[in-house]
Order: structure tokens, then sequence, then C-alpha cells
């Protein structure tokens, strides 16, 4: 896994990067007990990635694998224990939190819940336009004329919803009004943390329409995390599935999805219900939950539940090896070698 | 479900019969013997200054081994019927029409009292969220107990053996250990688990699920419905699952109902469902759910619009404002269409 990815026969010299994160590991004390802080977990435990201008790289993977936290840790709201996380030439790790102030221009994050995201006194057009005023953006005038620029943008309209307050919105239009607030400044980076997950079908589909739309033309990029495969599909240029802290898979979304090579991947595919009544699902792979971060398995973190683990899966940690044009897999018996044996 | 609807056949009723879609007479038999037959359900909340029509005519029914699927995005009425069926809603705001059926016995209209005969113990109820449903100061195997205690004379020790015996139905690893754990020990599965044990402490005949998965990860997702599926056959339960997954209701159940606005707008058995779609909305649906096969980056069909204010319905189909397919007609209301197969569907231009 610390492989570092500029390896990667697709990935370009650094400094066309957008992003750039590396080895990056983020630990939390664990309470025992006795209330006496002893164990550690390290949610995330080595993440080495990069984004393109542009790009979105969707993140997939269960609860409690660490994919919130790397979120956080990129944006630096949750100070990582080692590693760098470079944003557009600049390694965030290093910045003050002042200065920090002035990357998160053009570093974005919307979350999950949109109604804890906003303050719920505050009225739609104060919740857009606060991050201009904290940036000392424009005239009063210009920051109005923006807040219904940035409301258009995003599908609502200033003379029906600017003076609303969240509890008057939807779970839909809230996102939006989070949204808007997070474009506000222009970003070149957004970080979706599960952000379509808790809408409805049909408004998740809208909000996914709106996110694609805004990347055609503010040309933004995504970092997009969330459990749902075939939403982070929907919207990813590449993927990568974590588990236990790791990335076990990345490749360009098309190919991942045709042809999984890490066997957990396989199996987060076999478990999506469909609507064709399909019936190719292995449970006997997903018969065991998932270990604890604060004791990860030996070797291979997903051998415990692999079906495929042999007796190397436990002494050796898989590294990640690119089996196709930026397609790599972290497993000592990657599905491709049901048939050929690949060497390291 | 399956016999009730080819039955309807060779009711009186002929087959394409219309038939009002509010508060008319409907297709189910009149002698039934379903376990759970829920016919036109309707609930009217009181409030202060509105009414609001949360459920209008809701008609199902569930035979033993069976499942039915109520499907329909937040709003729709759903849970709401779920917790009608259950009497579990305010009877000071909460007017509930229509029958409810269990094993011919009239459901609606019980006192609180004789309401809890049946309530936990004939017909149960799995709601999503397991740590909201659990009493995080309790150990789990205590709870469950509760539950027993509550519906049978039975000694502490009896009680606790048939908790471990429970725990392990639900496949839970080293029961006896985890009986004496509190819920936040748990992982989100396995309070799912510990909740289905709890509702299982009575031997039910009829389970309603009401998002039994929907804050659990795909794969959990997948343990836990297959646990179901077990449980029911193991048991020969009649089960209703609620959920707003397409994906999860063609997978798990014989029969669905798709609601939208406190309407049932088209059901059917499952397998001729997806086959077939003849509602729009139910289209509408089933094209905004991103899929594996989409390719990615293009943009998805949507509904525009939101689903409606129950309060302020508009008039005809409430679906029409946001229906590719409106057309003048839509102003009226829509009839309940029964197809030769007893399917039905609420549209004047059937997709």
């Amino acid at each position: 896994m610390s492989l570092p990815l500029n390896k990667n026969p697709i990935s370009n010299s650094p400094s066309e990067h957008l992003l750039e994160v590396r080895d990056l590991v983020v630990e939390f004390a664990v309470r025992q007990r006795s209330g006496i802080k002893g164990a550690k977990v390290q949610a995330v435990s080595g993440l080495t990635f990069e984004i393109a201008p542009g790009e979105t790289l969707g993140v997939v993977g269960e609860t409690g694998c660490g994919k919130s936290t790397m979120a956080r840790a990129v944006m630096q709201a949750e100070r990582p224990k080692s590693g760098e996380v470079i944003f557009e030439g600049e390694d965030l790790t290093k910045l003050s939190n002042r200065e920090l102030q002035d990357v998160r221009k053009h570093l974005q994050i919307i979350f999950q819940d949109p109604f804890s995201s906003v303050d719920p006194r505050w009225r739609v057009k104060n919740i857009v336009e606060e991050p201009l005023i904290i940036h000392q953006t424009g005239t009063p005038g210009e920051r109005a004329s923006r807040v219904a620029e940035l409301l258009d943008l995003v599908g609502l309209d200033i003379n029906i919803h600017g003076n609303r307050r969240p509890r008057e919105l939807s779970g839909g239009q809230c996102q939006r009004v989070a949204i808007a607030r997070a474009l506000a400044l222009s970003p070149r980076l957004m970080v979706c943390d599960e952000a379509v997950s808790s809408l409805d079908v049909s408004i998740q589909a809208q909000i996914l329409n709106l996110l694609i739309r805004l990347r055609q033309e503010l040309g933004l990029s995504y970092l997009f995390i969330a459990h749902d495969l075939a939403v982070v599909k929907y919207l990813s240029d590449r993927v990568a599935v974590m588990y236990l802290g790791k990335f076990c898979e990345i490749g360009p979304a098309e190919s991942l999805y045709r042809q999984p090579l890490h066997p957990y991947t396989s199996a987060l595919l076999d478990a999506i219900p469909n609507t064709d009544g399909r019936q190719s699902r292995h449970h006997d792979e997903l018969g065991v939950e998932a270990p604890s971060p604060i004791n990860p398995p030996s070797g291979c973190r997903y051998r415990t539940r692999c079906p495929r683990a042999e007796e190397k899966c436990a002494l050796e940690e898989p590294r990640m090896r690119f089996l196709a044009p930026g397609h790599g897999v972290a497993c000592h018996f990657p599905n491709a070698s049901d048939t050929v044996q690949l060497s390291d | 479900m399956s016999e009730q609807y080819s039955s309807s056949k060779t009711d009186s009723r002929t087959p394409g019969a219309r038939t009002e879609l509010l508060g008319g007479p409907t297709t189910a038999n009149t002698h039934s013997s379903a376990l759970l037959e829920v016919r036109d359900l309707r609930i009217n909340f009181h409030l202060q200054h509105s009414i609001v029509p949360a459920v209008q005519g809701v008609t199902f029914s569930v035979n033993p081994g069976q499942t039915v699927g109520i499907i329909g995005e937040s709003g729709s009425g759903k849970s709401v019927t779920a917790r009608a069926i259950m009497g579990l809603l305010p009877k000071k705001t909460a007017e509930v029409l229509g029958s409810v059926r269990f094993g011919g016995k009239e459901l609606i209209g019980l006192s609180d009292r004789e309401m809890r005969q049946h309530r936990g113990r004939d017909i149960v109820l799995v709601f999503q969220d397991p740590m909201r449903s659990l009493n995080p100061t309790m150990r789990i195997g205590t709870q469950i107990a509760e539950a027993l205690h509550s519906h049978q004379e039975i000694s502490r020790a009896d009680a606790h053996s048939r908790v471990i015996d429970l725990l392990k139905m639900v496949r839970i690893p080293s029961a006896e250990q985890r009986s004496r754990e509190y819920p936040h020990q748990l992982s989100g599965g396995m309070r799912q688990r510990v909740m289905i044990a709890m509702a299982l402490s009575c031997g039910p005949k009829v389970l309603i699920a009401d998002e039994p998965t929907t804050a659990l990860d795909v794969t959990t997702q997948a343990q836990i419905m297959e646990l179901l599926r077990e449980l029911q056959r193991e048991l020969d339960m009649a089960v209703v699952l609620i959920s707003h997954d397409m994906g999860l209701a063609a997978m798990y159940t014989d029969e669905v109902a798709v609601m939208y606005a406190g309407r049932v707008v088209e059901q059917a058995m499952t397998t001729r469902l997806f086959k077939h779609v003849r509602m729009p909305y139910t289209r509408a649906l089933l094209d905004s759910i991103p899929r594996l096969e989409h390719p990615s980056l293009e943009p998805l069909s949507v509904v525009r619009g939101r689903p409606p204010d129950l309060s302020a319905l508009p008039p005809g189909c409430p679906f029409s404002p946001r229906c590719h397919f409106a057309q003048a007609k839509c102003e009226e209301p829509p009839v309940l269409e029964t197809t030769a197969e007893g399917d039905r569907f609420a549209c004047w231009f059937p997709l």
C-alpha cells in the first residue's frame, strides 16, 4: 500500500496534480477501560493518491473504514499524524490554522446531513454570503448579486428561497444551499462526504446531476466519498476501495466495476440488490463482520473475511500493484490470478 | 397475496374493473383467509388548523411465508401505514379508517389494552434505527427478556435460556457473552440482529420491517436481509417490508405496492412489476437510481420537482405536476385500474 502511485502509468508528474496525498496516517488515542489513554487506532493508515484538475476520485468503503477521517484529514480538520497533503503545490500539513484559512477558499467540503451543516437560525442568503464576508470579498452589493448567482447555479431562486430558514427547506433544497455556500469562493476541489446519502432517490438523482453540471461548468474536482457503489461510479473518473484505513483497489471507474481485482471489491459489488432480481451473490464471503481497526489482522487486513485467504496473506502485507493501466490492487491473489499467476 | 389476486379473477368483479381511487371499494375478496389483511386503510392527521390525509386507500394482504413490499420516498405514507397496523398512532390526532384484520379479527378500533394482546406477540415491528430503539442503559439480554416477560409467564431461568436461543437464532456469535453486553458495544448489524431477536421473542406471525437495513452498509444489509428471509422460512411468518429501495423490493418481496403522496399508485407481483412498469412514477423512481450498468458521468434521468405537500395536493393525479406524460385528463383523479392478472395501477396514461 505504501507504494507511491506515481509509478502508475497514467499518472502525470506531481506538479500537474491538484491534490496529492502521500502516506497519510491519522491516529486516534483510544480510551481503555481504566480511562487511561493507552491504545491507538489508526483510522487512516498510509493512503497515497492524487487528483488531477477537473477529475473526480470516488472513495467507497463500509462504515468505519476511515473514509470520513480521510476527508477530514485532507481538509486539515483533523491534523494527520504523518504524511503529506499537497494541494496546489503547498503541503497543508505544514501550514498554521491561520494560513489554512486562505487555502480553504479553494478547498471546500459538503457533508451528509445538510440540516446540521447550516445554522438553523440563519436565512439562506446569509448562509451563502457568510464565506464571502469571512474572506472580505466585494462590496455588500456585489456580494448580494453573487449570492443570487450562486443560488441560481444550484437551482434555487433568491426571491423564493433567499429569505427562508433551513427548517423551511426540504432535505434536497438544504443540500443545495450547502453546495452554494461551498461554491461561494470558487473552490477548485470539493470534498463530498456522503453528500447524497441521506436523500430520497429522486432528490439524490437531482443533486448528482447538479454535481456533474457544476463539474462541467466550473471545472471542479471532487473527492467523492460514499458507501453506495453505484452512486460513486456514476460521478467518478477513478474509484478507490477502502478497507480498514487502507486502499485495497484503485482504478478507472469503468474497469474497476467491470473487472474488480480485489475480492473485497467483488464482495461489495455482489452485495448490491438490483431490480433485475439477479441472484449472483456469494454470501459466505460476507459472513464475518469487519474486524476492529484498533487491532487489525496481520498481513492483509481483509484476510479474515476473504474466501481466498492463504497463509501468505497472514504473514505478508500485500502491496499495491498495478495490473492494468492505472488499475492497482493490494492483494496477493487478485481476481485475475484465477487463471494466470501474476508475479510481483 | 398471489392467491389473493389470482382469485380475484374468479371474483364477482370483472377483470379490469374500474375502482374509484379514493375511498371506494377495493379489489380484495370480501371473505378472505389471509393472515394479515389491510383493506382501504385511510389515515388523516387532525392538526390545529388543517387535516392532513397521510394515507388514502392502502389495500394488501399477506399470508404466512409471503413478503409484501411497500415502497416509496419519504413522506409517501409507508411508515404511517406500518404504525397504523400496529395501532401505534396517537389516538387524539390520527384518524384511522378502513380495515386491518389479523387472522380475521379487526384490529382498528381496539382499545390499547386489547391491542397489546397482539402487538409484540402476533404482529411485530422492526424499526430502522436499532440504536434508538434499544435502551442504551440495559444489557441486551435483559431487554430481550423484558419482551418475553411482558407477554408470558416465564421464569427467569427459562427466559435466560430463551434469550440465548434467540441470539443464536439470529446468528450472533458467542451469544452467552453478547447477552451481557450493552447496545453501544455492538456494531450496527449486530444491533439490528438484536432487534430482530427481540421481535421474534414471542413467536410472531406477522413481521413488519420498517426500513430494516437503511442505516447499514450494503454488505451488512445483505446479511440482515438473508437472515430475515431464512427466519421467515423457518418460522413461516408473513413479512411486510417497508423500504425506499427498489432493489431490495425486487430481490426480497413477492408483491410490491408503490406509494406516492399517501396513495398506492401501482401494486403488482414483484416479478411482473419489474418486467412491465405501468405507472410513470414507478418508472421514474427506477430510472433515478444510479445503476452499476450506467456509464459514468452521464446524467441520470430525474423526476423534476419534489413530492407534494400532503395538505395541499394538486387536483387529480398527485404525480401529474412532476410527470412527463401528464395531460389535461390528469386533472381528474385517476381510477385504480386492475389488470387481468390482478395487478393494479392508478394512471390515465399507463406506460
